[in-house]
């Protein structure tokens, strides 16, 4: 989130998209109800009426798959009624700059398109520039190759009769959702989107959020208090667990895997740090060798110096072009590539797309160990549905750990908020917190390195003073990912000592005289004390910002880009949305975006307020996709219809898809013709590893179930809460029908399409009635940026058990 | 007077209607005499955040002095976030912690077999450790097919997870990442 969840409240419209925040953040909705007895709108766009649905003021369907064309739609009334903040997006967003010579699109590709390799060539969407290196810009925003203008033209084509005629949703409803939300283009207003997976799992995941973000770029609302872009985050701890990168493309603090192309520290730092012309960008990443460095020390500590690039070299390299993701793991784990593999905390047999494939492949292991709370489908996948435990050679280690209350530390909330946990009770007996497991596993593999083995470097070197004798300790960790002074150093005129730890990320070096294990934590466990573990209720704002309670990042501020929040001259463009003030040569409020004075007060020293961008500016134009500067509309991997409205290409040119005998995959086939969708239910939490065990939770939802229209129902011959089997071309499951009117038919390109709904949280091995993974029926493709899979949109079939 | 915890829960829930219940001459002293014996008031509390969504709401648990066992948890009313309020999930944190079905055993599966068997963790722990080094040693990668030095392994892979805390996420990662793991992923791709 850009934003947090308090911030809801100073909201005009909240649009509620691709989540189902009543349902699966159901304490967010305090803060939606509170903006709506402010009189704020709130509506909901779902294929299915949710409780979301409920509440809202306007609700309306779309088919599964289809929001870009639906918020093209959008951005197209946006622009033709004028309904966007001019001052704001000509300042502040990259509507104004010219776009390249070689920038063009037509038919659905954009150009620099390598139809071979299924690429794009970016360097074709590049911005034109001066002489001096800085993005040429037309502030009027007229010249036919500024941003605005291609934008203008590029979303004319998502008129509401074809948005229409592809989503299902019709005119009347869009017309309604379109004229409330651009409403709040107004200088005084303020919306704001509450998305989740219902954007991200597509092969569109990631043009689905850039449409919002620009359409909340063009209408003002970035940076401001009620607006943002929001993503519901579904794990506690999920933006932790991410900032500090368990993810192959990323080292913590977003800073890019090195590939193998980069041998050395100096390579990586050339080829990875942004640059920038234009004085007044910021280009903040340009302080990424210090991150760089700083992250390093706290791997390898003293045994990491300048001579030996602080151990750059033993980290491991991913090879260029190459991607390491979720759906790469478990195709090379089907094709017997992958031997040893952990599943800690998590249950893939149930949790990712095709969970056929999924646990197919972790029979071709030779060993596996799971950690976790209670029994799952991965631990047992050996004894699973079809599977013949004599011939699976797998070895399988279970490691049962505490729970959240049975341990200390901290988790990061979806506002960024990190906040400290503490201890209740010892974890019963026979189970271990999963840091103790950590570090037990990596004494006993330290000792087996310590006596030989290839390339023992980096187990050798890696630091471990925070794990002293065995032992976990939370705030030694804690303090290390903060960081400390490596030695004597005077930063900005004051004196530190060698074990000093770093007040804040501005205090770190490239030269090793600092360790940081993630930057953007760095402030959060300082002289001040453990700050994630403050409990102090001061609103000095007014505005629930609570800058006394726990800790966010970065540096606290709790609202990101807020110095958009302000006019040129850095009053708020809104005086009731006061988060941020220019007051007396100063800034009053949140921790501003960086310090600069406003852009008209001093311009000599001003700087955009866009600080992590390159040119210190949103970007409507987004040329670092790998599927093109603007999104378009293209159908999902499986869909209901075999043609496009918006162009020939079908789907995403360039989404991966995968071929092996456990990926197969049919388009507008008889065979499956209604589209299939997945979704969460208040009770349970994701695979239902947690909650399925618990009985006051399963006595409330105790089986799988799959949702229809009454029109389906009739047509099909299945009645309310009769057993059905839902099957794709991968796999198929049992699901009671629940028939109601939640679900309605929809009228796409001229013909009806139904659309059905199952749960993702059941599995096998408990209860035993509750039916198994809808992700059996899921396909493995996935957006080309992200290769987050397509669990959102697919087909399938659906008849009554026992019937034809 | 002994009263069973489902029979205060039928009688709490006739007290939300005290004014009717008064009238119709209900006696609450059982009630109160409960109450007093569940211990809130004698335990440590400590406060924590739920381990489900990420809207962070806050949660006090209460813990028996004596028995060092969780006896309660509940909104914590003081949090700017939820105000104590709670959803099912969170509402019902007491039953992850305190529960029957949880594992407590560490388990093994061989090759080939049909059935677990109870191990102990310093067995567990040795023998993944010598998996983890014959894996990895077998497969060690110095330099890449085009020549470029990578220092990896592709044959293990590791997913999760979002469910730990930042301070475990950070050392798991600076574990797998020195073993020379290049395949790391967890929740968050999904």
């Amino acid at each position: 989130m850009t934003n947090h969840w308090i911030d809801i409240q100073h909201s005009d419209c909240i649009l509620v998209m691709g989540s189902n925040a009543a349902e699966n953040h159901p304490i967010s909705f305090k803060w939606v109800t509170k903006a709506m007895e402010n009189g704020a709108t709130l509506i909901s766009v779902d294929p299915r009426f949710t409780r979301t649905s409920a509440k809202a003021h306007i609700y309306t369907a779309l088919r599964s798959g289809t929001d870009i064309a639906f918020l093209g739609g959008m951005m197209n009334y946006i622009i033709k009624n004028k309904k966007y903040f001019e001052p704001y997006m000509a300042n502040y967003t990259n509507a104004s700059f010219i776009v390249g010579p070689k920038y063009s699109f037509a038919d659905g590709l954009f150009s620099g398109y390598d139809a071979k390799k299924h690429k794009y060539d970016k360097s074709f969407w590049a911005f034109a520039k001066d002489e001096k290196g800085v993005p040429k810009r037309d502030l009027t925003m007229k010249d036919p190759r500024c941003v605005f203008q291609l934008m203008k033209k590029f979303y004319s084509r998502y008129t509401p009769e074809k948005v229409s005629a592809v989503t299902g949703t019709p005119v009347a409803d869009l017309m309604k959702v379109y004229e409330a939300y651009a409403a709040t283009g107004a200088r005084d207003k303020t919306g704001t989107i509450m998305y989740a997976m219902g954007w991200t799992q597509h092969t569109v995941g990631v043009q689905n959020i850039r449409m919002m973000a620009m359409i909340q770029l063009v209408l003002g609302n970035m940076g401001r208090p009620g607006g943002g872009v929001n993503a519901l985050r579904g794990e506690s701890n999920v933006q932790g667990s991410t900032d500090h990168c368990l993810l192959f493309h990323i080292w913590p603090g977003y800073l890019g895997t090195p590939r193998a192309s980069l041998p050395t520290l100096a390579a990586y730092n050339k080829k990875n740090t942004p640059k920038s012309n234009d004085p007044l960008s910021a280009n903040w990443w340009q302080n990424k060798p210090k991150y760089m460095a700083s992250f390093l020390k706290s791997m390898f500590g003293d045994k990491g110096d300048k001579a030996n690039d602080f151990g750059y070299t033993w980290m491991p390299k991913i090879d260029d072009g190459v991607t390491y993701t979720w759906l790469d793991i478990f195709d090379e784990m089907y094709k017997g590539t992958i031997k040893g593999f952990f599943a800690w905390g998590q249950n893939p047999a149930c949790s990712g797309a095709n969970s056929n494939k999924t646990r197919q492949a972790m029979a071709k292991l030779d060993w596996l160990v799971n950690v976790n709370i209670f029994d799952n489908e991965t631990a047992e996948f050996w004894k699973g549905p079809g599977m013949n435990p004599k011939a699976i050679k797998t070895e399988v280690f279970f490691l049962p750990c505490a729970v959240s209350v049975e341990k200390e530390g901290s988790i990061t909330n979806s506002g960024r908020w990190m906040q400290w946990r503490y201890k209740a009770a010892n974890p019963p007996m026979g189970t271990k917190p999963d840091g103790e497991i950590m570090v037990e596993l990596f004494d006993k593999i330290r000792a087996l390195y310590a006596k030989g083995g290839k390339f023992p470097e980096p187990i050798r070197n890696l630091r471990w003073d925070y794990a002293a004798g065995g032992k976990f300790d939370a705030h030694a960790v804690a303090k290390l990912i903060n960081g400390y002074f490596e030695k004597d150093a005077e930063v900005k005129g004051k004196k530190y000592k060698k074990g000093d730890l770093v007040p804040s990320f501005a205090f770190l070096s490239a030269d090793g005289a600092t360790s940081s294990g993630n930057w953007l934590y760095c402030q959060s466990y300082n002289q001040s004390g453990n700050n994630a573990a403050r409990r102090d209720l001061k609103d000095p704002t007014g505005m629930g910002l609570y800058p006394a309670w726990s800790w966010c990042w970065p540096v606290n501020r709790r609202i990101l880009y807020n110095r958009a929040s302000v006019d040129l001259m850095g009053k708020p463009w809104s005086p009731n949305k006061n988060i941020l003030e220019w007051k007396d040569g100063k800034w009053v409020g949140d921790v501003p975006d960086g310090g600069w004075p406003p852009m008209d007060v001093n311009p000599a020293k001003t700087k955009r307020p866009f600080i992590m961008k390159p040119d210190g500016v949103g970007s409507v134009f987004g040329p670092g996709r790998a599927d093109g500067p603007f999104p378009e509309h293209y159908e999902p991997l499986e869909c209901p219809v075999d043609k496009n409205l918006f162009s020939s290409q079908r789907m995403n040119p360039v989404a991966p898809v995968y071929s092996t005998k456990a990926d197969p995959h049919f388009t507008c086939d008889p065979r499956f013709p209604f589209v299939g969708t997945t979704y969460r239910v208040t009770e349970h939490w994701q695979t239902g590893v947690l909650t399925r065990w618990q009985p006051w939770l399963l006595e409330c939802e105790p089986q799988l179930f799959v949702e229809m229209s009454l029109e389906l129902a009739k047509l099909r011959g299945i009645k309310n809460g009769e057993l059905c089997v839902v099957s794709s071309a991968r796999g198929q499951v049992e699901a009671k029908a629940i028939v109601t009117g939640r679900f309605r038919p929809m009228e796409v390109q001229g013909a009806v399409v139904h659309e059905v709904g199952l749960p993702w949280c059941y599995g096998w091995v408990h209860p035993k009635d509750g039916g198994d993974s809808a992700n059996l029926l899921t396909p493995s493709t996935g957006d080309p940026n992200t290769r987050i899979p397509e669990t959102k949109a697919f087909m399938v079939n659906v008849v009554r058990k026992g019937g034809a | 007077m002994e009263i069973t915890r489902r029979e205060f829960l039928k009688w709490s829930g006739a007290a939300g209607v005290a004014g009717a219940a008064m009238c119709l001459g209900l006696d609450l002293r059982p009630v109160t005499a409960y109450a007093a014996q569940l211990g809130i008031l004698t335990a440590k509390v400590t406060t924590t955040i739920c381990p489900y969504c990420a809207v962070g709401c806050g949660l006090i648990v209460h813990t028996n002095q004596k028995t060092g066992k969780i006896i309660n948890t509940e909104g914590d009313p003081d949090h700017p976030i939820n105000q104590g309020a709670l959803c099912a999930k969170g509402a019902g944190l007491y039953q992850m912690a305190v529960n029957p079905n949880r594992m407590t055993k560490v388990l093994y599966r061989a090759p080939n077999s049909d059935r677990w068997q109870a191990k102990s963790w310093e067995w567990a722990l040795s023998e993944i450790a010598k998996r983890v080094q014959k894996t990895r040693d077998a497969s060690f990668t110095a330099k890449n097919a085009k020549g470029q030095v990578v220092n990896r392994t592709t044959a293990i892979a590791h997913v999760g997870s979002a469910a730990l805390d930042n301070e475990e996420c950070w050392v798991l990662q600076a574990i797998m990442r020195a073993l020379g793991l290049v395949y790391i992923e967890h929740q968050a791709r999904i």
